[in-house]
């Protein structure tokens, strides 16, 4: 077996002096579907900022691609594991000045926006081209959702955490966005998630391991 | 120095004093219920005022540099501080760093006005040196409050905003630029205003004093275009020192936008 993408051992989290969570650990291999699940508070937002480090590691250990996260040039790391939050935030302009805009970030400065490969994420979704053309503030929160999902995928990361993705869209897009993710791993097979959802079906069609979060604590 | 002035004594004082009735008077008719809040602003800006103008005069008199610089330091301090006490949040040693900015940023630009643009001989006489760096601290203090505490609150209100950029790999100053630029800008919108209208919609206190003094207002102008131009600079410095110290405090060496540093007050 290969060395996994992202290891993780024995991390905590404590808010206010109470652990949230301690002792998790995790290993996410190459082309793992993983869930994180817990009852709502349990932390699992918490979990998914602290493995993009957007919150400062308290207790434990994470290592990603053999190299301990100290060490990382966290823009370096970030653009190969992106975090997308619970409630997307873009900026103003319109959906597809938000696309380019990344482009501009020191790290992805040797890669050019591809439309082409945006209109096909697009078509999948069941968008048309002159989506491209609305401003981001008259979107909804799904249509949001799915900007945001596209100014990540298009980067290539190699790892997605995904704070309940769906969780502001209808059935039908959300069915979408799920054959997305899929689409995007299947274009090259090593990528990984860890994908964070209320809805247990969901979690059983696009998940195969689960960590979860809670009273119990347990790893995968 | 020869004067050609009106001195004011004190019958004249309480005359003055009598316009305050006007106000008391009118809040009293519509009763606005700002009596009170009158009687005491009123009381407050006539005994400052006195001891200032008494200290003033005692000041004037020294001729020990580093005594005035004593001075000169605890007006940044008290500066420095009410610049901080404006906003709602706080991170530690903001007073340090509020401190810190106002003082490179004043104590600079106030050396150049003295030394290089004026030429005041000695460099530390106190009527120069103590009424310039007063100005410039004053404008300073304006510009580092406004800029911080709206750096401060715009971290705080486009929080997802800043973190949606680090998490696609942002480094911190890639994420907080949009909000440092709007940060200076505000601090510095007051001192460009007044510089817009200035002259055509307000004399400026300092000229209007020197006028009155007897100065001829040729001279008092070219006073006021040095004085402003060293409130500019020395605002833009202080501001741009206290958004880019704030910015070092919120963001860590890793890149991570640490809100929980800063803590609400009152």
């Amino acid at each position: 077996m290969n060395d996994p993408l992202l290891l993780v051992e024995g991390l905590g989290r404590k808010v206010e002096h109470r652990w949230l969570w301690r002792k998790v650990d995790l290993r996410l291999y190459p082309g793992d579907r993983m869930a994180a699940i817990g009852p709502s508070g349990s932390g699992k937002s918490l979990l998914l900022r602290t493995l993009a480090g957007l919150d400062p590691i308290q207790e434990g250990q994470i290592t990603f691609q053999q190299q301990s996260l100290q060490k990382w040039f966290m823009p370096h790391y970030r653009a190969r594991a992106i975090y997308l939050h619970q409630r997307p935030s873009l900026l103003e302009g319109t959906v597809e000045s938000n696309l380019q805009d990344v482009y501009q970030l020191s790290v992805h400065r040797k890669r050019s926006y591809d439309r082409q490969k945006i209109l096909n994420y697009l078509e999948l979704l069941g968008r048309s081209d002159n989506f491209l053309e609305r401003p981001s503030t008259t979107l909804s929160g799904g249509e949001a959702q799915i900007v945001a999902f596209l100014r990540a995928v298009q980067l290539s990361p190699l790892i997605l955490l995904l704070d309940e993705p769906t969780a502001s869209l209808d059935a039908e897009t959300a069915h979408r966005l799920e054959k997305l993710v899929e689409m995007w791993q299947s274009e090259e097979p090593n990528r990984a998630y860890l994908w964070t959802s209320h809805d247990r079906e969901q979690l059983k069609r696009v998940t195969d391991y689960q960590l979860t979060l809670g009273e119990t604590l347990s790893g995968e | 120095m020869e004067s050609n002035y009106i001195s004011i004594s004190y019958e004249q004082l309480v005359l003055a004093a009598l316009l305050i009735l006007i106000n008391i008077t009118l809040s009293w008719v519509l009763r606005l219920g700002l009596s009170q809040s009158l009687w005491l602003a009123s009381l407050r800006m006539v005994v400052q005022l006195l001891l200032v103008g008494y200290v003033l005069q005692w000041l004037f008199t020294l001729r020990n540099p580093g005594a005035i610089l004593a001075i000169a330091l605890g007006m940044t301090a008290i500066a420095g501080t009410s610049a901080v006490n404006r906003s709602r949040r706080r991170f530690r040693n903001v007073y340090w760093n509020s401190f810190v900015s106002i003082l490179a940023s004043s104590f600079l630009v106030t050396s150049l006005a003295v030394l290089a643009i004026i030429r005041i001989e000695p460099w530390y006489d106190p009527q120069y040196l103590i009424p310039l760096l007063g100005m410039i601290l004053g404008n300073a203090v304006t510009g580092i409050s406004l800029a911080l505490d709206r750096f401060m609150e715009d971290l705080v209100s486009q929080r997802e905003k800043v973190e949606a950029l680090l998490a696609v790999g942002a480094t911190r100053w890639e994420a907080a630029r949009g909000t440092v630029k709007e940060a200076i800008r505000a601090g510095m919108i007051p001192t460009i205003n007044s510089m817009m209208v200035m002259g055509l919609v307000s004399l400026p206190g300092m000229m209007t004093g020197q006028i009155l003094a007897g100065a001829s207002p040729i001279d008092a102008v070219r006073y006021q275009i040095v004085i402003m131009f060293a409130i500019a600079s020395g605002t833009a410095l202080g501001t741009m020192g206290i958004v880019m110290l704030a910015f070092r405090a919120l963001f860590s060496q890793k890149h991570c936008l640490r809100l929980e540093r800063l803590r609400l007050v009152k």
